[in-house]
């Protein structure tokens, strides 16, 4: 075990990267409220707020390049994500989608953009807050549109079908709602950021460590940084994805929520 | 070394939410999503409304101006086949009138012809009538000349002169027939 990371002829032994990785120290101060991961999330908050002010400022009929940008972005999410999903109510979410995508991916793409080159969504607690808000905002548009007996009898007891299967159905029905959903939601997200950065450490680390040892191992360093460099843009289009996903799947609790019957 | 190899028991749990990062994660999400409604969404779905609006508007102007450009064809179209109907009935009232003019013109000639005859006719006969009676009584006084120089007496009654020379004359007529 130990043998397996002295890669250097003498002086210390590889360390793998790990989830202690992740947990960084206040950049100034001594809190937990300045840490690299929180001056991210308000980073975000603050670039995506511009960002989208300044396009939507003009609102001009014939629109500028910025507010061609920001439109780009803004009817895809109202378009492909909240109207042909949700269908006639969707302009209600659109805010919230809309909110939850640029929020998600711009936070994801802090993973590969230089000197912040951190996702702050590999922090389990920020996936976890939009996770509860993605639960409390579909199943409370269920119970407002159906009122709560016939939402939690539709979720229980799915119509057209017999009755001793609901032993088993409706646990797993009433796990998938209040447990499966967020959980999986949340985690998704987090496990993808994760990962995605690990390997990064891996193979730019890696590289690095492989430079200080002996000269064939100085060789094979540069294909651990090529590698490296591969694998961010792999990551630019998994953060994409990521985001894209948390959203999508928001749209349709939405949907699922507002239709009569799930 | 032996350290950093066994850290791995003391791994912080990445699964394990951190309070301050749940708090931060919240508000912040909530402040983003605050700006975004108020300010962002409501400008571009007032440009797309403006854009639809705009391009609408457009489509209206043109299906506008293409009714009113078919209106005035079919208002020159009726106006010409409406002339060309009045040409056709002016050409149609001329072709009558000289038709008629002619017709009168030729009734007038036949009137005029026949009244030129009719007076030639009466002033022929008229000539003939005075002919005739001179004739009678030039050719009964020569006749009663002749007569009485061949007789050798005058016949002086008048009355019986001309009783003769009537006799004689329509017997002659008689005879003529």
């Amino acid at each position: 075990m130990r043998s397996l990371f002295r890669l250097s002829g003498e002086g210390e032994g590889f360390v793998p990267p790990s989830s202690n990785d992740f947990e960084l120290p206040p950049v100034f101060g001594d809190n937990a409220f300045t840490t690299k991961p929180i001056l991210l999330v308000f980073l975000s908050v603050i670039l995506v707020s511009v960002f989208f002010l300044l396009s939507s400022r003009k609102a001009a009929v014939v629109p500028s390049k910025l507010q061609f940008a920001g439109e780009s972005i803004y009817s895809f999410v109202r378009n492909d994500l909240g109207r042909d999903i949700i269908g006639h109510e969707f302009m209600r979410f659109v805010p919230y989608l809309f909110t939850l995508f640029t929020f998600v991916l711009t936070n994801n793409i802090f993973g590969i953009v230089p000197f912040l080159q951190f996702p702050t969504m590999s922090r389990v607690s920020f996936p976890y807050v939009l996770a509860v808000f993605t639960f409390v905002v579909f199943h409370y548009v269920g119970i407002r549109k159906q009122g709560i007996v016939k939402y939690l009898k539709d979720i229980m007891f799915m119509p057209g079908v017999p009755k001793p299967v609901y032993i088993l159905l409706t646990p797993i029905e009433l796990a998938t709602f209040f447990l499966v959903r967020p959980l999986t939601l949340s985690l998704r997200l987090f496990a993808n950021m994760f990962a995605g950065h690990l390997l990064l450490l891996v193979f730019i680390l890696g590289g690095e460590h492989l430079f200080q040892g002996v000269l064939g191992l100085k060789l094979i360093s540069p294909f651990a940084f090529a590698f490296g460099i591969g694998l961010t843009f792999f990551e630019f289009m998994v953060q994409c994805l990521q985001a894209y996903i948390f959203t999508l799947l928001t749209a349709l609790y939405i949907a699922g929520a507002l239709a009569d019957e799930h | 070394m032996e350290n950093s190899l066994y850290a791995a028991a003391e791994k912080v749990n990445p699964l394990v939410p951190h309070t301050a990062e749940l708090i931060v994660g919240a508000v912040a999400f909530l402040l983003l999503f605050l700006v975004l409604r108020s300010r962002v969404v409501p400008m571009f779905e007032k440009a797309f409304t403006e854009r639809t609006a705009a391009i609408q508007g457009g489509m209206e102007r043109a299906e506008k101006a293409q009714l009113e450009a078919q209106r005035a064809l079919a208002q020159y179209n009726d106006q010409l086949s409406t002339a060309r109907e009045e040409a056709q009935k002016m050409r149609e009232d001329a072709r009558v009138q000289g038709t008629a003019i002619v017709e009168e013109l030729r009734v007038k000639a036949q009137e005029e012809a026949a009244r030129i005859t009719a007076a030639a006719h009466a002033s022929i006969e008229s000539e003939r009538q005075q002919a005739v009676t001179s004739l009678r009584s030039e050719v009964g006084a020569l006749a009663v000349e002749l007569a009485s120089k061949i007789v050798g007496e005058a016949l002086d009654d008048q009355a019986r002169q001309s009783r003769i020379v009537d006799r004689f004359l329509d017997d002659l007529e008689k005879s003529k027939k």
